[in-house]
Formats: structure tokens, C-alpha cells, sequence
């Protein structure tokens, strides 16, 4: 059973829909920016992805949106935009059977403020209604299938840094094993500073709040670490079958997802892990690694995370296929960033370049060997490999190709 | 507070939190119609009367609530047994 993209959509801080993020992705400009409410919090950096929560109160009833966190309203809008693009109606989802798979690890803000109610008040019953609806690790696939009054399957993938991905790797198996023909797949991150705390403790953020736009330089000798952020991003996937009797437009085929652990340290990445991730997808594609034309990078900006994931692009595709993270731009966003960078990276196939891995300066030792993009450069993609690696040394990567 | 203080101030707050025309608040309506309450928001209606006017009810006390009328009397009493 083959597997197509019939739609996508993104609500990120590089662009709260498709268009503002093609724009942003051609420009090299970056979402980054400070939220000075974090140094009092006690944050060591303030450095974080500057977006801003959607009011849906015009698209949604009352009890729509009471129980909606956070990243359950970027993925509403993402996924919308995702649904109108594959020219899905709700007259269509009720007619027909639809799933959801969204990746998400956490809820900490809703989770967090109720129960800050709870010792504030000393009365559960005053953390209101929508707390529960709000607080779960399935937020974002509960409240949508809800809303859009799904049938199919329904659940979320939590696997750190690339819940997103594996959501639209499980997704991609799920139909080509006949199970659905059609899944409503994505990823999504809350950017409130709860979220983010105990990350920051760990001295992995970058300290440049001097210059927040060249703060992420994923690969660069320079990098300090990451920033983070946040937002949602949804793929429509449906069999082949399904998206010809709907006479959808087919943005691109699923081909291939590769997966792994490295079953060695909770925080430390790790080459072969990365390299079994790359060469399983590869394998499921068919295809040898020169075939592919364009790797989005997993890299973070870490010191040693992307000295790693360096070595295991140059280990599998040698030294010319293009590579760029477009984590330089939209820094990290963390349970998202496996869906949204399918989602740039469609984009790019779509509209023919690469877009740049802003804040490559100077190459590292590792780094010097690969070809890094560092502007943005007209090219024709017909295949492109997405690489997202998370804490616990759990490994993703999707092969998504131009259909023919 | 007097009663009239009391609906002002009740209908306000179930305009603001039900999204619903202050002129639709018939004191004779029946509360869960009028509002469209489902089971969910009688917890609502718990946080938002703690909120306005400080003292705690439970779900149960809605259970002899049928009309708007009635839940301005509660309130009422609720003030009265302060």
C-alpha cells in the first residue's frame, strides 16, 4: 500500500500558516527572540521562539476551546490549514473514516496551573472543567478528534524529541498495513516557560541573548546550545487509493521511516543509534543514500548533539548531499520539531530550494566534511530525509519523495 | 448585597462564561436550558461563583436549582447564612 501526503499545515514562530512560513524559510529569518518573564522565573537564558497563542473564540464554541492547552490550539490551527489544503470538509470526515496521531510528551502549563489553583485554593473542584481535558499527554488528538468529530484511530506518541515523527511513522504503518486510509498525523510543543525549566537547568541552552537571531547555529564551530520553541504541525496522510478516489492533489509520497534506540545514555546522542535510524529508512525507501537530495537535520545547536549527528550524515551519505537544520531558524521545538520539519521540508520540495541553515559560519571538524547549506539555494528535491533524535536515545527518520 | 445587586452581578458573570446575551437570562428560564449546561459546566458554575463572590458551593447545591430565580435565591441565602 503506498503512502501519500495530501496536506500540510504549520503554526510555528517562523509563520503562523504555510504562506508566512514559505516566506520565512526563503529569507533565512529567524523566530527567535527573549521573553524577559523567564529571568525572574530564574531562568539562566530568556532565549525562546516568540509565538503567540491563537485566539479561536470566532472558530470554536465555548466547550470546544475550554479544554484546549496550549499546543492543542497551534494543532488546531495547523491542522486545519492541513485539512483545507487536502480539501478535507467536515461534510468529508463524517462521512468517512479518519484517524489521529499527534506526538506530544508533555502538558506541563495546564498541568502546572491547576494545580498552583489547587494549593492556592485547597478545593480541586476550582481548577474548573476543561483542566482535566487540558493537563493529559493526549490534549492535542482528544481535543481534535473531538472537534472534528474523528472515527479512527486516536492516541499520541510521546518519544521526547521525536514524538512528531514517530506519530507520522506510525501513521505511514498504519496505512500500509490497511488498517486506515486516512490519518490526520502532527506534532506539537507548548512554549510557556514551565515547559521548559528543568531543560534550561540542565545548561543545555544557548547563553547568546545578545543577538537572539543568531543565537541557534546548529553545526557552526561557534554554537552554545539550543533554544527552544514551540508550536504545532499537521500532515494529512492517506493511501494512494484514497487520495485518487478523492481526486486529491498529492504533495508527496511517505516512503520510507527508520527507527531506533540507542540503549546507551538518557541524554547523550549516539552515532550508530542515528546511523541504524537513517539506514532503516533508507532501506524501506529503496533507495541508496545518493538518491536522496536533501537531509533536514535533527541538530539542536548542541556542542556534541550535532558532532554526532554530523558524523552519522557523513558516515551514511558522504560528503556532498545537501544538509541544512532549519532548527537555526525556528530553534527546537522539541515534541514538534519531527512533524514541522517534514512539513519545511514539503515546503521546500514544493517551491524547489533549500532553505539555508542560517548561523553556519565556521565549520567544526566534523561539520567541514559535510555540505551544509548556509543560504538559501534554488533546487530541485525529489527525495528528502528527515532525521528528529530524542532523550532516551530514541531515533526517527522519514524519506518522504515527490510523487510520480 | 441586595437581590438586585445579586442578578446583576450573577448575570454578568453567566453572560461572560456561557457566552450567552445578558436579555436571554429570563428569570424564569430553566437554568441548564437557558445556558446550555451540560454536566461539565456545573463545575464552572462552582469556580465562577467563588470567583465573584467568595464562598464555596458544591454540585450538589445545584440539585434544588431549576430556574434562574432560583439560583439568584440561592445565592441569596448563601449570603444571608454568611
Amino acid at each position: 500500500m503506498r503512502v501519500v501526503i495530501t496536506g500540510y499545515g504549520v503554526y510555528s514562530c517562523i509563520g503562523k500558516n504555510v504562506e508566512e512560513v514559505t516566506d520565512s524559510l526563503r529569507q533565512g529569518r529567524s523566530g527567535i527572540g527573549i521573553a524577559e518573564d523567564r529571568r525572574p522565573f530564574g531562568y539562566r537564558s530568556c532565549l525562546t521562539g516568540i509565538l503567540e497563542e491563537p485566539d479561536l473564540k470566532k472558530d470554536l464554541s465555548r466547550r470546544e476551546r475550554l479544554g484546549m492547552s496550549e499546543e492543542a490550539k497551534y494543532a488546531y490551527v495547523s491542522t486545519k490549514e492541513a485539512l483545507d489544503m487536502a480539501g478535507i470538509t467536515q461534510d468529508y470526515l463524517d462521512q468517512n473514516r479518519a484517524g489521529i496521531l499527534f506526538g506530544n510528551d508533555s502538558t506541563a502549563g495546564a498541568v502546572i496551573e491547576a494545580v498552583d489553583t489547587i494549593r492556592e485554593k485547597k478545593d480541586t473542584m476550582l481548577v474548573g472543567s476543561g483542566s482535566i481535558f487540558q493537563s493529559m499527554n493526549s490534549t492535542v488528538n482528544m481535543n481534535l478528534a473531538t472537534i472534528f468529530r474523528l472515527r479512527g484511530i486516536n492516541f499520541t506518541i510521546s518519544a521526547a524529541c521525536a514524538s512528531g515523527s514517530h506519530a507520522i511513522g506510525v501513521g505511514f504503518h498504519m496505512i500500509k498495513s490497511g488498517l486506515e486510509d486516512m490519518i490526520i498525523c502532527g506534532g506539537a510543543q507548548e512554549v510557556n516557560m514551565y515547559a521548559f525549566g528543568s531543560f534550561d537547568g540542565l545548561g543545555v541552552f544557548s547563553m547568546r541573548e545578545d543577538n537572539p537571531a543568531q543565537s541557534s547555529r546548529p553545526f557552526d564551530k561557534d554554537r552554545d546550545g539550543l533554544v527552544t520553541s514551540g508550536g504545532a504541525a499537521t500532515v494529512v496522510i492517506e493511501s494512494l487509493e484514497s487520495a485518487q478516489r478523492r481526486g486529491a492533489t498529492i504533495l508527496g509520497e511517505l516512503t520510507g521511516y527508520g527507527f531506533s534506540s540507542n540503549g546507551d545514555h538518557i541524554s547523550n546522542p549516539d552515532t550508530g543509534g542515528q546511523i541504524d535510524s537513517i539506514t532503516r529508512a533508507l532501506k524501506m525507501a529503496g533507495i541508496k543514500p545518493d538518491q536522496v537530495d536533501y537531509v533536514n537535520a535533527h541538530a539542536t545547536s548542541t556542542p556534541k548533539g550535532d558532532m554526532y549527528e554530523a558524523q552519522a550524515i557523513l558516515d551514511v551519505f558522504g560528503g556532498k548531499t545537501p544538509v541544512s537544520s532549519t532548527k537555526s531558524m525556528t530553534g527546537h521545538e522539541c515534541w514538534m520539531a519531527g512533524a514541522s520539519e517534514i512539513v519545511y521540508s514539503m515546503i521546500m520540495m514544493r517551491n524547489g530550494f533549500i532553505a539555508p541553515n542560517i548561523n553556519f559560519e565556521n565549520p567544526d571538524e566534523v561539520s567541514r566534511n559535510l555540505n551544509i547549506i548556509a543560504e538559501a539555494t534554488k533546487c530541485n528535491l525529489d527525495t528528502i530525509a528527515s532525521n528528529s533524535f530524542g532523550f532516551g536515545g530514541t531515533n526517527s527518520t522519514l524519506i518522504v519523495k515527490k510523487y510520480e | 448585597m441586595s437581590r438586585e445587586e445579586v442578578v446583576e452581578t450573577v448575570n454578568g458573570f453567566l453572560a461572560e462564561e456561557f457566552e450567552v446575551e445578558v436579555e436571554s437570562l429570563d428569570p424564569n428560564g430553566i437554568l441548564h436550558e437557558t445556558l446550555d449546561l451540560d454536566s461539565l459546566d456545573y463545575v464552572d458554575l462552582v469556580v465562577v461563583i467563588e470567583s465573584h463572590f467568595g464562598f464555596k458551593v458544591t454540585g450538589e447545591d445545584f440539585k434544588s436549582i431549576s430556574t434562574l430565580n432560583d439560583f439568584y435565591d440561592f445565592i441569596v441565602s448563601k449570603f444571608e447564612h454568611a
